[in-house]
């Protein structure tokens, strides 16, 4: 982590004086380990984004010099880039991480895609069924995801511990009063709680801990020259064997992904932001939010808080 | 290449330094708290241009003159913009060169103020929205203004700053705030709140709130932003003896073994002699532990792994606190009755008599309701007679932990001073607690023996079990030939934890007898030479 500024001329005599960063950073960490302490059988949601590469080096400082305590879990919709599998499995060896890959192959087999069942479908079936069914195999009862608040609207109004019942269900209108750090992890048998550590991250926040922590995250994120094809208008990224629709053309821009789902919903974005520093800069620039390129977010007004009422993370 | 790394690096340090500031909004039902916010975020052009393009959109608009309604920002729930009230908790982020925020948009419907204790639980500052207009049709302020205020006091929260919303529809007079502001501070100075500030604004029109009001020139105060970003910010909690609550024993391997926790009050240092609670144990810091390499100290809020010199016995829920030798001034009040302020929050009101989950720093335990000893009427703050707690409603409550807790008066420690209440059949969060102090009463029918040691006396072993069982205490024997001697000691402390008295009948070796001591404190009763009768009294069953 970037030094502290000492507060005190004698900096042996007194703490350092956090930065916000680090302000987060021991936050997070308190809801891993307190997590940890309670639960049966947490899991880590790991989707391979810039998020969960954030929560992941939490989870290794939380527990350091142990191990991670908990599995890793990647839902796989089988849509995912190739270079996000890649750098999954290689990771998750590197650091001696138990990874956990689940896929709805019977959903998948049936040709499930977003084409012709549309966004809100394939993801109810690909993430969402997946999810629960992962979480119900496994007997977990607590699981971390990487969301942030800032980013959605519905986001928002979560709280750190997001109650589920048997059903995986979020009721939105009844969550549990969550006074300072003091969480409530209490369940009956068939409930579970999502664990959101990253709660009070910002876009930016991840960004610069990434910076500053060295953290790697997968080259997508970094702009290249890069095939793609335009579809309902978006950039999507082009890889063999995607069958090209008539008018359809492969040509190559420099792109990056700003935020990473799956191949045919996460658009592109053109940009020369090659290095973490100038995607830092490009950031501050931006007047548009980074969900904007994910065609699940806004099928319909309220779409996110449906989902998630349904089980989504 | 070089000068963009050095401008981004002089970024990344005036970006890492910024303070974080967390203020939350209170107040009345529709007074204006989400689009006060909305207009904070709009004009510090935090908003993005497709989420302002989403809100334009919005088949709802409840916003007067044609403006877009900028409550949409942050009541983000489909409910909340089908009913037009803010439900529960939202939380926003932005920052200016200044400071960062995070702000805590909380509902004003008095059926959801168990949320907006949930926003303020953390708030440095308080935003309380007052209707200018509401004011002048009701000649007072609200009751659930009032209320909040008072929430907000007991939260601790050290600055409060009203925000007298609505100008524009009183035509922005300076009698009507006059009046407000005299009536606000007369009530916040009878809540002993040191630092009350009061502004004029409109949330609609954006008066005062990020930029000066043209419509208000009596006015020469902040704006709401500038309040925000000036108010000085409490030093992180280096005051105050340390306070170590332990979350998590770390044994990676047979090598080592540390306590994971956060600093929750004063500072911890390597080489530091400190005193585990209960054990009352002493030993040093060994090493402060962390990723990013080892710390000569640490303070609140960091989460850190404390190596120890000595293997001593200490697990979660216990705590780490200066050594005797600085003298008991030092020391957490270690006891099982003592007063907190309630605030009520579920439908099924506290009763006086039933028991309760409660979480204090990482410890759980069982706690029963001994008395209420006042209620307060939020109007009036008078002191009311009550044997129930309806929700929303805050009273001082006596509170008796079947296991000591550590803990320090709320008013001197956010973090040790506080716990909440858990319903332990149905697991609703259905209280949260402001410690005031132990009780005097403290110890008036006596704590629970976590031993009673009846060697060859395994008669009176049953005879105490049945008495103290009839008189609702929980007790087992621990003599069955299934528990060897060598777990005797554990088998007794798990139970001492679980509020459970173990009788045993069995002779305890010397070195037993001493690691039962470790964690039972005086909570020991030997009935080596004693009467029956009087082993009997000493384990709480005859008078
Ligand atoms: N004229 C005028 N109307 C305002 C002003 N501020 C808010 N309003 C209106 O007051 C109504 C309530 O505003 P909200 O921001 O939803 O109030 P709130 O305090 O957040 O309400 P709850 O969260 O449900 O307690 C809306 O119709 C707003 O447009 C103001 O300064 N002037
Ligand atoms: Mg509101």
């Amino acid at each position: 982590m970037t030094k502290t500024t000492a507060l005190d001329i004698d900096s042996t005599l007194l703490p350092a004086r956090l930065n916000h960063l680090q302000a987060l950073e021991a936050e997070s960490i308190v809801i891993l380990r307190e997590a940890v302490a309670e639960f049966a059988r947490p899991v880590m949601l790991y989707s391979i984004g810039k998020d969960s590469s954030v929560m992941l080096r939490l989870a290794q400082k939380a527990f350091y010099p142990g191990k991670i305590p908990f599995p890793l879990l990647h839902v796989d919709t089988s849509y995912k880039f190739p270079e996000m599998i890649t750098f999954r499995d290689a990771y998750a060896k590197e650091i001696g991480a138990e990874l956990i890959v689940h896929r709805n192959e019977e959903a998948i087999a049936a040709g499930a895609n977003p084409y012709t069942l549309g966004t809100q479908n394939c993801c109810g079936l690909l993430k969402t069924r997946s999810l629960l069914d992962a979480l119900a195999e496994g007997g977990f009862d607590a699981a971390f995801g990487g969301a942030r608040r800032d980013e959605e609207k519905s986001r928002a109004k979560e709280r750190v511990y997001s109650f589920r019942d048997s059903a995986g269900q979020w009721d939105p209108k009844n969550q549990r009063p969550e006074l300072w750090s003091l969480y409530n992890s209490r369940l009956r048998k068939g409930e579970s709680i999502r664990v959101f550590p990253l709660s009070n991250w910002t876009e930016l926040d991840i960004w610069l801990y990434l910076y500053a922590e060295k953290i790697p995250i997968v080259p997508l994120y970094f702009a290249k020259e890069r095939p793609l094809i335009v579809r309902g208008g978006q950039m999507t990224l082009y890889h063999d064997g995607l069958k090209l629709l008539p008018g359809e053309e492969v040509r190559s821009e420099k792109v990056r992904m700003r935020s990473l789902g799956c191949l045919p919903c996460t658009g592109a974005m053109k940009s020369e932001a090659d290095t973490l520093p100038k995607i830092i800069e490009e950031l501050l620039t931006f007047r548009r939010s980074e969900r904007e390129n994910r065609a699940i977010d806004h099928d319909e007004e309220g779409s996110m808080e449906s989902k998630k009422r349904e089980g989504y993370f | 290449m070089g000068a963009i790394a050095t401008d981004f690096q002089d970024f990344l340090e005036a970006h890492l330094g910024q303070e974080l500031l967390r203020f939350t909004t209170a107040g009345s039902v529709d007074d204006g708290k989400s689009t006060l916010i909305g207009r904070l975020l709009h004009d510090t052009k935090s908003v993005y241009e497709d989420q302002l393009a989403a809100v334009k959109k919005s088949r709802v608009n409840r916003a007067a003159n044609g403006h877009v309604d900028l409550s949409l920002l942050t009541d983000g729930l489909k409910a909340e913009r089908e009913q037009g009230i803010t439900i529960d908790v939202a939380y926003r982020y932005f920052s200016t060169s200044r400071r960062k925020f995070i702000i805590a948009d909380t509902p004003g419907h008095e059926q959801y103020t168990r949320n907006m204790a949930t926003g303020a639980s953390t708030a440095d500052v308080a935003v309380v929205l007052i209707d200018a207009r509401a004011y002048l049709r009701e000649g007072k302020l609200l009751p659930q203004s009032r209320r909040h205020t008072y929430i907000a006091s007991l939260l601790g929260i050290p600055h409060v700053v009203a925000a007298v919303n609505k100008m524009d529809l009183v035509g922005y007079s300076e009698e009507t705030f006059r009046a407000i502001r005299a009536e606000f501070v007369e009530f916040s100075t009878q809540l002993g709140l040191k630092s009350v500030t009061v502004i004029p604004v409109s949330a609609l029109e954006g008066d005062n709130v990020v930029s000066q009001s043209k419509a208000m020139p009596w006015y020469d105060g902040p704006t709401l932003l500038e309040f925000l970003e000036t108010v000085p910010l409490a030093e992180a909690g280096h005051d105050g003896p340390l306070r170590f609550p332990v979350q998590l024993v770390q044994r990676p391997d047979a090598n080592f073994r540390g306590f994971a926790g956060q600093v929750a009050r004063g500072v911890l240092r390597a080489g530091d002699r400190v005193m585990a609670l209960p054990s009352r144990r002493e030993t040093t810091v060994k090493r402060i532990v962390t990723w990013d390499g080892d710390l000569p100290a640490a303070a609140y809020p960091q989460s850190v792994t404390v190596e120890l010199e000595d293997e001593i016995d200490l697990s979660r829920g216990e705590m780490l606190v200066p050594s005797s030798s600085v003298g008991e001034l030092a020391l957490p009040s270690i006891a099982r009755r003592f007063r907190a302020m309630v605030v009520w929050m579920h439908e099924q009101p506290l009763v006086v008599g039933r028991t309760y989950l409660v979480k204090h720093t990482t410890r759980t335990a069982r706690a029963t309701v001994k008395a209420i000893r006042y209620r307060v009427d939020v109007g009036s703050l008078e002191h009311q007679q009550a044997d129930r707690l309806v929700m929303n409603e805050i009273a001082e409550v006596e509170l008796e932990t079947n296991l000591p807790l550590f803990f320090d008066a709320y008013a001197e420690s956010r973090t040790t001073g506080s716990l909440i209440l858990i319903d332990g059949l149905t697991n609703a969060t259905v209280g949260a607690a402001m410690i005031v102090g132990a009780s005097e009463s403290e110890g008036a029918d006596g704590e629970q023996a976590a031993l009673v040691l009846v060697a060859g006396r395994a008669e009176l072993a049953e005879r105490v079990r049945d008495g103290m069982e009839a008189r609702g205490k929980r007790a087992v024997i621990v003599d069955d030939p299934l528990i060897p001697i060598e777990s005797l000691v554990a088998a007794i402390r798990a139970l001492s934890l679980a509020g459970v008295t173990a009788i045993s009948a069995r002779s305890l070796s010397v070195n037993e007898l001493e690691q039962v001591r470790g964690f039972a404190e005086g909570r020991i009763v030997l009935a080596e030479s004693l009467e029956d009768d009087e082993v009997l009294r000493l384990s709480g069953v005859e008078a």
